[in-house]
């Protein structure tokens, strides 16, 4: 029986099949499962906003944002022995909770999430295999490392596995 | 002089609490008048907490919550946030216009419920703006029915960025004759409460 590893607001954790990691009501926020098959090693980091540049490096958490989130945990997997050429992503989250006007930042920052996401695992050259993101709904992301599936569920909508 | 909502001492946080009061008090004094029951509010309190605890101070990351949300921006800048679980949004509303045979909120339902966050979150706001002579204006409101994590991410992110500490102020309301539960939660930018506390005098 593999136990849930629970990942919190701008956190990760990584582990190995046959574990199971979760990380629940991704709203607009992005969960990003990196996983190697051949060694089922895998890490889910729950990233909350972005970008850092406009902050100043002592005052920020890394594993906050996507653009130093993703580099450190792709460091820890290779630490815990993933080749980089073996990593692939599949990410969910990015949803608009709120119906607001068009235009306004509070709308914006689920899409800038998805967005930063992605640049930043091109810059790592890991390909994304699938994806659940944007709408306007909140999700619970599991990842099972023994198969690298990611399941999400939402409150209106049947279990959906990617 | 504080940067971080961790930074507050406790007598800055005895007037936020008093904000929360006088706050809310206004929007408990609008609840009842909807309502046309007693509400009992209880006494505020200011939570200053990291993000997953603010989720589960809040009923845990899952549960299904309606929300609406109201932002205001002027002299200060925040959001107020009035949660209450699907059962007593629906029986607010079957008060207010009628019970109907659906177990879920009918688009006319959320759309009442819509409103009352709007008229509670308004109130809130203009007690705070009479309080401290600051110009604050409301938006439109805003609501969606999830989890309350997800719902959550969004004060989260506009609040979070720097730190690892929210704060919020919050105020459970208790309508006494159908015991419908609700609350409101308040956050404010770091440079609003400085703005705040100077207006009434403190030092920051």
């Amino acid at each position: 029986m593999s136990q849930l590893i629970v990942v919190g607001i701008s956190d990760y954790k990584f582990a190995k099949g046959p574990e199971v990691i979760v990380t629940y009501a991704l709203g607009s926020c992005v969960g990003v499962c990196l996983y190697d098959k051949v060694t089922k090693i895998g890490g889910l980091s729950h990233v909350m906003l972005p970008d850092s540049t406009s902050f100043s490096a002592k005052d920020i958490n890394r594993k906050k944002f996507a653009d130093t989130a993703l580099v450190d945990l792709v460091d820890e997997l290779k630490r815990a022995g993933v080749r980089n050429n073996r990593m692939v992503a599949k990410i969910a989250g990015g949803a608009q909770m709120f119906e607001v006007q068009p235009g306004s930042k509070l709308g914006a920052i689920g899409e800038r999430n998805i967005l930063c996401v992605k640049q930043a695992l091109s810059q790592l050259r890991i390909p994304i295999i699938a994806e659940d993101t944007g709408l306007n709904f909140g999700r619970t992301q599991y990842f099972d490392l023994a198969t690298g599936t990611m399941k999400i569920q939402s409150l209106n909508r049947r279990i959906e596995e990617f | 002089m504080f940067n971080n909502y961790d930074e507050l001492s406790d007598m800055q946080i005895d007037v936020l609490r008093e904000i929360g009061n006088i706050g809310a008090g206004n929007a408990a004094t609008a609840l009842a008048t909807i309502l046309d029951e007693k509400v009992d509010m209880s006494v505020p309190s200011v939570k200053i907490t990291g993000f997953d605890e603010a989720v589960q101070s809040l009923g845990g990351a899952e549960t299904m919550t309606v929300a609406v949300l109201v932002n205001f921006s002027g002299d200060g800048n925040g959001m107020i946030m009035f949660l209450l679980n699907v059962e007593d949004a629906k029986s607010i509303m079957d008060i207010l216009i009628g019970e109907d045979d659906s177990d879920e909120l009918s688009e006319m339902k959320i759309s009442g419920i819509k409103e009352i966050g709007n008229i509670l979150g308004s109130s809130y706001v203009n007690a705070i703006s009479a309080l401290t002579g600051l110009n604050i204006h409301v938006s439109v409101p805003y609501i969606a029915i999830d989890m309350v994590g997800a719902l959550m991410s969004v004060p989260i992110i506009e609040f979070g960025a720097i730190g690892d500490k929210l704060m919020f102020i919050e105020e459970n309301f208790n309508g006494e004759t159908n015991d419908l539960k609700s609350n409101m939660i308040m956050f404010a930018e770091i440079n609003t409460l400085k703005i705040i506390m100077q207006k009434l005098g403190l030092e920051i």
